[in-house]
C-alpha cells in the first residue's frame, strides 16, 4: 500500500450534547468484522453474477463448438473444438434468413410508426391550456388497465382482414399509453418560455413540436426508442396469435421457438438438421448446436447494443418512475 | 390524472404559466386551438377504434357463438349460461378454468414474494459495495437476462434444468460437483417443482432490473444517518437493518401495492412451453386457458371471452384497491 493511501480521512461529528468525536474512516473500514463482511459480500455477488450469466455464455460456447463434439458433453464456458460451421449452416437456412429480414423490417416500421404519433400526442397533452386535455388523457390511460382481451381482439383482427399480414405487427399497437405519459411528463419539465417565445414569433403548433420540442426530447426519445425496439424484436406472441399461417411473415423469435419446442420429439431441430444435411453438410449438424446457434443469432442484436446503450435503458426505468 | 404538482423537486414549471386560468370551452377557443385538435383527434379516434371497438366482442360472452355466422348480433343469446358453465366445478370447462385460476394465483404469489425478497436483499448487498467499478459490473451483468426474449429465456431455463448429459448445469453443480443430490433430477418431469421453476425463471430474468429502483431510493438516504449510527457503534448489518431498510420502506410499499395490480398476469411463454405433458395441471394459467380452449382446441370463442372478461374485472378490482390502499397509506396515487 502506498504512503498516500495510509493517510486516514478524519471526520468530525458534533453530537447533540456538544461533544465532538473524531471518526477515523479508513481504520473503521479495516476492522475484522468489516473485512469479513466485504469478503463474503463480494464473493456472493460474484457467484450470483456468474450464475446469472452462465446460461448465456454456455449457449455461446456451444454455438462455436463442433456439433458432434458437443454431444460428448462437458462444454461449459469455452468451446473445445472451435468452428464456425454452425453459423455457416444456420445463416444458409432460407427460413432463418427470411425471418431475420422480417424481424428487422418489423422493428424499423414499429419504431417509426410508434415514436412519431406518440411524441406528437404527448406534446399536445403537455399543453395545459388545451381544452380536450383531460378527456383524451383518460381515454389513453384507461387502456393501460383495460383491455378487450385475447379473443375479442383476435376476432376484431379477423374481421378487419389483418390476420396473416405484416400490418398486424405495427398498426394495432401504435401508441402505448405508458410511453405517452412518460414523454408528456418530460415535455412538461421543459422550460415553458421557449415554447412561448416561438409562439410569439408566429410558429405554428406543429412547427413548435417538430423543431423545438422534439430536439429537446432526444434523451427521453432515445430511451423510448430502445424500449420499443427491444419489445418489437423480442415479441413472439403477436406472430403466434395473428400470423401463424404466413411462412413469409414469421419472425426470428417464432422460428427459434419452433426449433426449441420440438427437442423432445426432435422434430423441428432434426428437420433443420436434415435440411442442412441435404444441403451437403453431412453429419456435422445436431439439434443442440442448431438451437444454440439460432439462439445466439436471435439474442445478438440486443446484446451487442446493450453495453453501449445500457444507461439509456436504466434512464428509462427512472423516467417511468417519475409518474408513479 | 393526478400528476406531478406534488413533487416540485423533479419537475420545474414556469410559475406564471401554471397559474394562468384554463380557457373556457367556447367555439372561439376551440377555433384558436384548431392546430392542437388536428394533431390529437385523429390519434384519439385511432385509439378508440383499436382499443375500444373490440370491446363490443364482449357480446360473445352472452351468446352461443358460432364462427360460421358472420354478424355478431345474429348469434343465439344465452344470458349468463357461459359464466355459469365456467364457474361450475362439475363441468369439464369449469374444472379446467377454476384450475387455471388457482394456477395463476399460485404462480404469481410465489413469484412476487420471491421477487420482492430477493430484489430487496440484492439491493442491500449492492449498496454495501464500496468499489464503484465492481458494483457497476455486477449490476450490468445482472440486468442482461431482462433483455432476452422469453423464448430464449425459456430455452435456457429448460437446458439448465435438464439432465447432466443434456447440459443441465443445475444438476451438474448439485449432483456431479457438490453431491447434494443423490441422483440427478429431471426437474421438468415433476409437477411439484413447476411453480418453483416459474418463479425461479422470472426471478433470474428480472432480479437485476428490479434492484434499480431500490438502489436509486438508497442514494437519497442522508449519509449523516450512517455516520451517526457508526458513532453509536452500529455494525454493517445494523446499519442495513435500522437505516437503509426503513429509508426505502415507502418505495417497497408502493411497488408492492402496484404489483398486486398485475397479480393476474403470471406470465405466458414459460408456462406454455415448459408446461406441456405432466406439468399441464399446474402450468395452465388463465391466459393459456383462453388460448387453448378459446381458440386452438375447440374454438369455444364465447368461453374464452367469458374467461377474459372475468380476468379483466378482477384485475380492475385489484388495481382500484391498490390505488385506494396507496392513498390511505399516504402515498401518491398511482394513476
Amino acid at each position: 500500500m502506498s504512503e498516500k493511501k495510509i493517510k486516514f480521512k478524519q471526520v468530525k461529528i458534533k453530537r447533540e450534547d456538544g461533544t465532538v468525536v473524531l471518526v477515523n474512516k479508513r481504520r473503521a473500514n479495516l476492522s475484522l468484522e468489516n473485512v469479513v463482511f466485504t469478503t463474503l459480500n463480494t464473493s456472493f455477488l460474484i457467484i450470483l453474477a456468474a450464475v446469472m450469466v452462465y446460461p448465456m455464455l454456455n449457449v455461446l460456447a456451444v454455438s462455436f463448438n463442433e456439433a458432434v463434439d458437443t454431444t460428448r458433453g462437458g462444454i461449459y464456458l469455452w468451446p473445445r473444438a472451435w468452428t464456425l460451421r454452425n453459423y455457416e449452416i444456420v445463416l444458409n437456412m432460407p427460413t432463418i434468413l427470411t425471418a431475420f429480414y422480417v424481424s428487422v423490417a418489423r422493428l424499423i416500421v414499429t419504431v417509426i410508426t410508434n415514436l412519431i404519433p406518440t411524441t406528437m400526442l404527448a406534446y399536445v397533452l403537455s399543453r395545459r391550456h388545451y381544452l380536450f386535455n383531460k378527456p383524451i388523457t383518460i381515454v389513453f390511460v384507461v387502456t393501460m388497465y383495460f383491455n378487450a382481451g385475447m379473443i375479442p381482439n383476435y376476432i376484431f383482427m379477423q374481421q378487419l382482414g389483418l390476420l396473416n399480414t405484416f400490418t398486424v405487427y405495427w398498426l394495432p399497437g401504435m401508441i402505448s399509453a405508458f410511453n405517452l405519459i412518460v414523454i408528456r411528463t418530460y415535455i412538461r419539465s421543459l422550460s415553458e418560455s421557449l415554447i412561448e417565445s416561438a409562439k410569439i414569433d408566429g410558429a405554428s403548433e406543429f412547427r413548435i413540436f417538430a423543431q423545438i420540442v422534439t430536439p429537446l426530447c432526444m434523451p427521453v426519445l432515445a430511451t423510448i426508442t430502445l424500449f420499443v425496439a427491444v419489445g418489437s424484436w423480442n415479441d413472439w406472441f403477436t406472430n403466434f396469435l395473428y400470423n401463424p399461417g404466413a411462412a413469409h411473415l414469421t419472425t426470428l423469435q417464432f422460428e427459434l421457438q419452433k426449433l426449441l419446442s420440438n427437442t423432445a420429439s426432435a422434430g423441428g431441430a432434426a428437420a433443420a438438421a436434415t435440411q442442412a444435411a441435404q444441403a451437403g453438410f453431412g453429419q456435422q449438424v445436431t439439434p443442440m448446436s442448431i438451437r444454440s446457434t439460432i439462439t445466439v443469432v436471435t439474442a445478438l442484436p440486443i446484446l451487442v447494443v446493450y453495453p453501449f446503450l445500457q444507461r439509456y435503458f436504466v434512464n428509462g426505468l427512472m423516467l417511468g418512475g417519475v409518474k408513479e | 390524472m393526478k400528476t406531478k404538482e406534488k413533487k416540485p423537486k423533479r419537475v420545474k414549471f414556469n410559475e406564471e404559466h401554471l397559474h394562468r386560468p384554463k380557457p373556457q370551452m367556447t367555439w372561439r377557443n376551440i377555433w384558436l386551438q384548431r392546430e392542437l385538435i388536428i394533431m390529437s383527434v385523429p390519434l384519439l379516434l385511432y385509439m378508440i377504434f383499436f382499443r375500444y371497438v373490440p370491446i363490443t366482442g364482449w357480446a360473445m360472452a352472452f351468446q352461443n357463438y358460432k364462427p360460421a355466422i358472420r354478424n355478431v348480433w345474429d348469434q343465439e343469446w344465452v344470458g349468463f349460461a357461459n359464466f355459469q358453465n365456467l364457474l361450475n366445478m362439475n363441468t369439464l370447462y369449469g374444472q379446467t378454468f377454476l384450475r387455471s385460476v388457482r394456477n395463476t394465483f399460485g404462480q404469481s404469489i410465489l413469484s412476487m414474494v420471491l421477487g420482492f425478497v430477493c430484489a430487496i436483499g440484492l439491493s442491500l448487498l449492492l449498496n454495501e459495495v464500496r468499489s464503484v467499478g465492481f458494483k457497476r459490473i455486477i449490476q450490468n451483468l445482472s440486468y442482461m437476462p431482462h433483455f432476452l426474449s422469453w423464448i430464449i429465456a425459456t430455452g435456457m431455463i429448460a437446458t439448465a434444468l435438464s439432465l447432466p448429459q443434456s447440459g443441465g448445469f443445475i444438476n451438474i453443480v448439485l449432483h456431479d460437483w457438490l453431491g447434494i443430490l443423490k441422483e440427478p433430477i429431471a426437474f421438468l418431469n415433476h409437477p411439484k417443482y413447476f411453480w418453483g421453476i416459474v418463479a425461479g425463471g422470472q426471478l433470474w430474468k428480472s432480479l437485476g432490473w428490479n434492484t434499480i429502483i431500490y438502489l436509486a431510493a438508497m442514494t437519497a438516504i442522508d449519509p449523516q444517518l450512517y455516520e451517526a449510527a457508526e458513532i453509536d457503534g452500529a455494525n454493517r448489518w445494523r446499519k442495513m437493518w435500522h437505516i437503509t431498510l426503513p429509508s426505502i420502506k415507502a418505495t417497497i410499499v408502493i411497488l408492492l401495492i402496484m404489483s398486486t395490480g398485475y397479480m393476474l398476469e403470471s406470465g405466458f411463454e414459460i408456462q406454455y412451453f415448459l408446461g406441456a405433458g405432466v406439468n399441464k395441471e399446474v402450468a395452465e394459467n388463465i391466459d393459456i386457458f383462453i388460448l387453448r380452449y378459446g381458440i386452438q382446441l375447440r374454438a369455444q370463442f364465447h368461453l374464452g371471452t367469458v374467461a377474459g372478461i372475468m380476468k379483466t374485472i378482477v384485475a380492475i378490482f385489484f388495481v382500484a384497491s391498490a390505488n385506494w390502499l396507496a392513498k390511505i397509506l399516504g402515498s401518491e396515487r398511482l394513476v
